[in-house]
């Protein structure tokens, strides 16, 4: 029936990976990841798990400011909000680990709502000076809430488990970690398929046309916020659960400042740009310090003279970047995918 | 989804006030568009056309007068709420969502109509997944078609040539399942060929979907070759409406078209102004 042809056209036109080529390279990607964890060592597993959850929260940041276009300066406040959730909750409740991390989402979704009230009626620098506010408001909270937090000591966690199996070591946090943050990924990609993404990126680009089209955008500002909190709040989880200890300094000023460089750098604005700009600011540094371990015996008094090199190089690349490709490193991807299609033998 | 256009629209504006400081840009304007009709808002540069177009669509709030939408006053509501009713329009100077491609952004239009929660997007499932597949269908069946953009449903918009994002435009207002077009200078900056293309786009809109249409429009042939009625605004007050033969003929209208050019009509003009300020 030619309707139904149709239809699974359309569908299959809708869909998030549409060729060959897209669905080779997600499989090379999962089988990375699944054998990631036998090829890497303790270290390098460790960074790995660390990845995964920056990516998660990137992603959540890059919902936020990448495709709505409100500047938040709040993330790492909010990651906060979820660790200390999962890190009460564990210790106070005892509620499974995947309760934990959802009830850590919603409760920084909350957060975020509230945080972003103020986005109706300013935008910009001046939004982003409200979540700074909002970070040392919450900052204050988790010094001072004492029977809560414990202060400026923190909370420490016993290893999560998870449906009955110990998580003790980052072997076993990677194979919950990284589907979690797949998932995320996945529905962030998802979002933007549907009239929710459509009407965040309207309301990034022409606020007022946007509302001509019917979208109300408080509610939609709002709605940004508390997704873009849920994963904070998810990845803040993660976080507690991985480092196992939740103090008011796990989460400095500077982590919100991380965060907006990775997407930056990334892309903001697409879903491959959070991955790869979180990938790029964890891991860069680590391999410029194995560059410079590397290099040690070779100059003299490298300790001193090497590690202040580390910086500048990374602060380096990060600005090379905003200079020579202000759209990120999804862009190359991009480009390079362009050029491959133009590849004479390709179909 | 494949549902049948929504009933058209009459419009009415009573004697609607607009300034902005000490500028009035719109006085006393009152006006009617009949249900299925065309009509032209007509005037010089700096009349008050798209200022009308903003009250209308719930940009600006008019000091004084009303809106009324087949007798319901909606003067009050605001922008999103009067595009679910079904007030639809384009913008003078184009407003399209420039990254995204001709698809997502004639997709943008049904946003109102649309049910899907944070919940069901996140998991393209369900009802997101559903309302999805049939819009799609929907628009290309009904309006990629209808325009004639197949051959540019997956570019992104800012690539595109002026007069095809014009229509782009018009076709993400065709997906608002509005009941009134309100559309500003549809084939300003347009060459003939193109501007012949839309005048036959907008008259198929009116015979084909039977919507409501409003335009404002300075190209003089194709208001007067497919509007049933016409308004002519003049430092914002209506200076003349009727048929477009009687319109064309009365004097007010064509002193203030032609005024600029006379030195006389000039001076008048100025002390009307300098009265009414
Ligand atoms: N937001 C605003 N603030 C101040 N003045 C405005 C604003 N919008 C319009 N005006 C003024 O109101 C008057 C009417 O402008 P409007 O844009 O409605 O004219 P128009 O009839 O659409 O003209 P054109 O044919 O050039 O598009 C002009 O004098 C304009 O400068
Ligand atoms: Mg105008």
């Amino acid at each position: 029936m030619r309707i139904a042809t149709a239809k699974q056209s359309y569908s299959s036109d809708e869909a998030l990976l549409r060729t060959n080529t897209q669905w080779a390279w997600m499989g090379i990607l999962a089988l990375a990841l699944l054998a990631a964890p036998f090829l890497l060592d303790g270290y390098w597993l460790y960074l790995a798990c660390l990845v995964t959850i920056n990516v998660a929260s990137a992603t959540g940041l890059n919902i936020l400011t990448g495709f709505t276009g409100l500047v938040s300066l709040g993330q790492a406040a909010f990651m906060a909000v979820g660790a200390y959730t999962v890190a009460v909750l564990q210790r106070d409740v005892g509620t499974p680990f995947l309760f934990n991390l959802l009830a850590a989402g919603a409760l920084t979704a909350i957060v975020g709502v509230l945080v972003g009230l103020p986005s109706l009626r300013v935008k910009g620098l001046y939004l982003a000076i409200a979540t700074i506010a909002a970070s040392f408001i919450l900052h204050f909270v988790f010094v001072n809430w004492q029977s809560l937090t414990n202060g400026p000591s923190g909370i420490s966690l016993e290893p999560a488990t998870f449906f009955g199996a110990p998580l003790t070591s980052n072997f076993h946090l990677y194979w919950v970690f990284v589907p979690i943050t797949a998932l995320m990924v996945l529905g962030a990609a998802n979002l933007f398929r549907t009239r929710i993404g459509r009407a965040f990126i309207a309301i990034r680009d022409r606020d007022i046309s946007a509302e001509v089209l019917g979208i109300p955008l408080l509610r939609y500002k709002l709605l940004s916020f508390a997704i873009s909190s849920f994963y904070a709040g998810i990845a803040g989880g993660m976080w507690a659960y991985f480092f196992r200890v939740v103090t008011p300094e796990s989460f400095p000023f500077i982590t919100s400042i991380f965060f907006l460089a990775a997407i930056i750098v990334g892309g903001m604005g697409t879903i491959l740009g959070g991955i790869v700009g979180a990938v790029f600011m964890t891991l860069v540094p680590e391999l410029l310090r194995f560059l410079v371990e590397w290099a040690s015996p070779f100059v003299p008094n490298a300790g001193t003279l090497l590690s202040p090199v580390r910086t500048v190089v990374f602060g380096a690349l990060i600005v090379g970047f905003l200079v020579f490709e202000p759209q990120g490193m999804a862009e190359i991807i991009q480009r390079i995918r362009r050029f491959f299609h133009l590849w004479p033998f390709r179909k | 989804m494949n549902e049948a256009p929504r009933e058209a629209g009459r419009l009415e504006v009573q004697g609607l006030s607009l300034s902005f400081g000490g500028l009035k840009a719109l006085r006393d304007v009152s006006f009617a568009v009949e249900a299925g009709s065309i009509t032209a808002l007509i005037g010089p540069n700096g009349a008050g056309k798209t200022s009308m177009f903003n009250c209308i669509s719930g940009f600006y709030r008019p000091q004084q007068g009303r809106i009324l939408f087949d007798g319901e006053n909606v003067t009050a509501r605001h922008a999103p709420a009067r595009a679910k009713l079904g007030f639809a329009r384009t913008f003078q100077n184009i407003a399209l969502f420039r990254g995204m491609t001709v698809l997502d952004n004639i997709k943008l239009g049904r946003h109102a109509h649309m049910k899907s929660n944070a919940l069901q997007a996140l998991a393209y499932w369900g009802a997101a997944r559903r309302e999805e597949i049939a819009l799609r269908e929907e628009i290309e069946k009904r309006i990629i078609d209808f325009l004639e953009i197949n051959h540019i449903r997956h570019m992104p918009v800012g690539s595109l040539p002026y007069g095809l994002q014009k229509r782009v435009e018009l076709a993400r207002a065709l997906a608002m399942k509005p009941r009134i077009l309100l559309l500003d200078e549809p084939v300003a900056g347009m060459n003939r060929e193109e501007t012949e293309d839309m005048a036959r786009f907008i008259l198929d809109v009116k015979e084909e979907w039977g919507t409501t249409i409003l335009m404002v429009e300075h190209d003089m042939g194709m208001v007067m070759d497919i509007s049933d009625h016409v308004v002519v605004l003049n430092f914002g007050q209506v200076i003349a409406q009727g048929l477009p033969s009687e319109v064309q003929a009365d004097p007010r209208v064509v002193e203030a078209y032609l005024g600029s050019g006379d030195p006389a009509a000039l001076m008048k003009r100025i002390n009307e102004t300098q009265e009414a300020a």
